[in-house]
């Protein structure tokens, strides 16, 4: 089974952070994993993107073209990748960045106010999250405690804090998934 | 019996190839001689350049390379970070230091290696045939200058020591001549002075020796030197730029 | 085994080269390489190594030079428009034989170009690019382990035959994330090993009397017929590299293939895609991926050719370069054809299955 995403945001968001997480539980789960994001100038304040393949087989092209999943964080990434979603592929994006959403009634859509749940929860770093949560818990596709183990090894002693609002965002992500 | 002089043992017993009263091998001695002197020799690195004094790495006895013209510093640089056990120099020519590896020699004098620079400055490119150099003066003909030097259309000459005394790194800088017995023997000492800091890693050390080329400037041997004398030293005048060993608080 | 982590191409052959005992490195900062910089200033103080960011690319590769004159593991690495620049010290460092690895993660050209990957350097790499008769070892990789592994394997060559190599890589490879599996860092005992392998020509103290040893690093001979001797003892040098060292992949060659793709780096990657899928659907496609572009494997290319295989289609990332290369090993026998994405632009698995299938523009 191989599953390839794309996540897009504007700079800062997080989008490329969630590409990675994604692909290092991959990993830490045995599969094959590739991360290539876009870099150079859309660095800042463009459209950020990254294609991140998870399978079980060798991943040949990394560059995702048609994506199974697409995770988007703002409105100019459902224009830009949105259409190229595969038939019954599965678009995760934030309502708070995405005022006109899209029109394709051939995927499946999940919407999520990500910036309003990541203040409550407190810090708006949490944003994405919140989608990683939403991705988990739709589809399965790496499991929670390979992320919670990850996210421990590298925020436990630097910042228990953040950890604890990160699982939190997790968590709420998983319930609107499973919904 | 005692040996007064003998060829140093910095020096192989490769017959220079420079022309009739060229001062390469004077310089080339003073500095084995330094080096012999200073017991540095099983340590020494040196770095021949591209200009007459190409064949540099066949006259010193002991490791050498030849570098790319102008990127002698550079490759000095590398070999005294790959060695740092040993002590590295660099010999390089007027077109070699100050036009086509400027960027070299500035950088690497900013950085303070712990090198030694060697700078021979004769106002002219010898190897390709006398043509105009950086530090060719105002005026002056060579084969790439036939109307004389115009400073108005290519700039004044290149005063190397003044250039790299405006860098905070470098530890000692001197312009010294070949032009007379008694600035050669006063050259030695400089140029043993520039060595016993760059055996005590004390940073970055620069030497110009003022030079004749005779044949490209087309005037007979003790001549070129008079005429060295009064043109030259003007515009390159000797002395000591920099000692940091004679500052306080070191 | 080693412990996977999730690693950029541009850091993971940085360690890698670390592992291998390299304790010197000069570059300059530039796009899409800079991470492979970063990590080398990052790290090397940490393993008592060197590092100079240099002022230009010139005076990183005449570092090089020097320290390699010293017999230590040293590199470089830049992206197409640094190594241009490198070009002048490579030929130097061939001249010399001496040993050094240079890393180039390609990026869109001519000139500025752009910062995407891109393979239009692969004529530079592999044909020459800087002055006289010589040639680089070039190893293209097309994973990030691999690109990690080609640091080792970079190392090994270059001493064995004291040539310089190049590691051909991509701004995708340099910049994108794969698991990567290590080598162990050499110990002590072996980074002494490798330091003095070169004692009998490289710079190096010297003993007391009378063993005192004088070592030239140079590539200037004056006299011709000195010279002569040094650049067919060079060329001797290259035949036995070819002998020895030619590296590929055979990707899904079989007697059934149809059509033989030949691609290297990122664009094979890409071509495996469109490969798979096509065996999925039940057409045959094979493909013989270049690992070493120099020495080239000719022979290989040529020996897949079975009366089934009506051409081949070969992929690259520029307006076709290795392709003349594959000409010569097909030799007229068959049609070549070509397929070329330029500008920093990856062709999709959908325009390599056209080409194969003749089904462009549908």
């Amino acid at each position: 089974m191989k599953t390839e995403i794309i996540c897009s945001g504007f700079g800062g968001q997080g989008a490329l952070t969630i590409g990675k997480f994604l692909a290092k539980a991959g990993m830490g789960e045995g599969l094959n994993v590739s991360w290539l994001p876009s870099y150079g100038p859309e660095m800042r304040g463009g459209t950020a993107n990254v294609s991140a393949v998870i399978s079980d087989k060798p991943i040949a092209s990394p560059l995702v073209t048609y994506p199974d999943i697409l995770i988007a964080l703002n409105q100019p990434s459902i224009d830009k990748f949105g259409p190229d979603i595969k038939k019954n592929g599965l678009l995760i994006f934030n309502t708070d960045m995405c005022p006109h959403g899209i029109k394709r009634d051939d995927i499946t859509i999940i919407k999520a106010p990500m910036n309003q749940i990541a203040k409550e929860i407190g810090s708006m770093m949490v944003l994405n999250m919140v989608a990683i949560g939403i991705v988990i818990g739709k589809t399965g596709i790496v499991k929670y405690e390979t992320l919670e183990n990850d996210l421990n090894g590298f925020l436990k002693k630097k910042n228990p804090e953040l950890l604890e609002a990160n699982l939190k965002a997790i968590k709420k992500g998983i319930e609107i998934g499973k919904k | 019996m005692e040996i007064i002089a003998q060829r140093p043992k910095s020096l192989t017993d490769i017959q220079f190839t420079y022309c009739p009263g060229c001062t390469h091998g004077i310089s080339h001695r003073l500095i084995a001689e330094a080096i012999d002197e200073l017991e540095m020799r099983n340590q020494m690195m040196g770095v021949a350049p591209v200009g007459c004094s190409v064949f540099a790495y066949k006259f010193f006895n002991f490791d050498m390379a030849e570098a790319a013209h102008g990127r002698a510093p550079a490759v000095a640089t590398g070999m005294k970070r790959a060695r740092p056990d040993m002590h590295v120099f660099t010999y390089q020519g007027d077109g070699d230091l100050a036009a086509i590896g400027t960027a070299e020699i500035i950088h690497a004098a900013n950085r303070g290696e712990n090198i030694t620079v060697f700078f021979v400055n004769n106002a002219i490119y010898g190897m390709t045939g006398g043509q105009m150099a950086p530090t060719t003066l105002p005026g002056m003909k060579t084969s790439t200058s036939p109307y004389g030097r115009d400073e108005k259309d290519i700039g004044y000459p290149i005063q190397a020591c003044e250039l790299i005394n405006s860098l905070r790194a470098p530890y000692f800088i001197e312009r010294v001549s070949l032009l007379s017995p008694q600035d050669i023997l006063k050259a030695k000492k400089v140029v043993k002075k520039a060595l016993q800091f760059n055996k005590e890693e004390r940073g970055f050390t620069f030497v110009e020796f003022v030079s004749t080329c005779p044949t490209n400037w087309g005037i007979e041997p003790v001549k070129a030197l008079d005429w060295a004398k009064e043109n030259m030293l003007p515009f390159f005048p000797l002395g000591n730029f920099r000692d940091r060993s004679l500052e306080g608080g070191e | 085994m080693a412990e996977k982590v999730l690693m950029k191409g541009n850091e993971a052959v940085a360690e890698a080269a670390i592992r291998a005992g390299c304790r010197l490195y000069f570059a300059y900062p530039i796009t899409p390489q800079s991470e492979l910089i970063e990590y080398m200033s990052r790290m090397m103080p940490k393993v008592d190594g060197n590092f100079v960011q240099a002022e230009s690319e010139i005076a990183a590769i005449n570092m090089v030079y020097g320290a390699s004159g010293c017999g230590r593991r040293t590199m470089t690495s830049s992206s197409s428009p640094g190594i241009s620049l490198k070009m002048e010290g490579i030929s130097y460092l061939a001249g010399a034989n001496l040993p050094a690895v240079i890393v180039n993660v390609q990026r869109g050209g001519p000139g500025l170009g752009d910062i995407q990957p891109a393979q239009g350097d692969y004529f530079q790499a592999t044909k020459g690019g800087g002055h006289g008769d010589y040639r680089l070892i070039v190893l293209a990789p097309s994973t990030v382990q691999e690109f990690a592994d080609m640091a080792d394997l970079a190392f090994d060559l270059g001493d064995k035959y004291r040539n310089p190599v190049m590691i051909l890589s991509d701004g995708l490879l340099g910049q994108m994330m794969e698991p990567v599996e290590f080598k162990p860092y050499k110990t002590e005992e072996e980074l002494k090993q490798l330091d003095e392998q070169h004692f009998d020509w490289c710079m190096h103290p010297n003993e007391d009397e009378p063993n005192h040893h004088h070592h030239e690093i140079n590539s200037l001979e004056i006299d011709p017929l000195i010279l002569e001797q040094h650049v067919i003892k060079l060329g001797k040098k290259y035949d036995k590299i070819t002998k020895n060292e030619i590296r590929y992949e055979k990707y899904n060659i079989s007697d059934d293939n149809e059509v033989v793709v030949v691609a290297f780096g990122t664009a094979a990657r890409i071509a495996k895609s469109a490969i798979d899928e096509l065996q999925e659907a039940g057409t045959s496609i094979g493909m013989i991926r270049p690992i070493t572009v120099w020495p080239y494997p000719y022979d290989a290319i040529k020996n897949v050719l079975h009366d089934k295989v009506k051409k081949v289609v070969v992929c690259e990332l520029n307006l076709g370069q290795m392709v003349e290369d594959v000409k010569l090993a097909v030799n007229g026998k068959i049609p070549v054809e070509f397929l070329g994405k330029v500008g920093g632009i990856l062709f999709t698995p959908d325009e390599i299955k056209a080409k194969i299938l003749d089904k462009q523009g549908e």
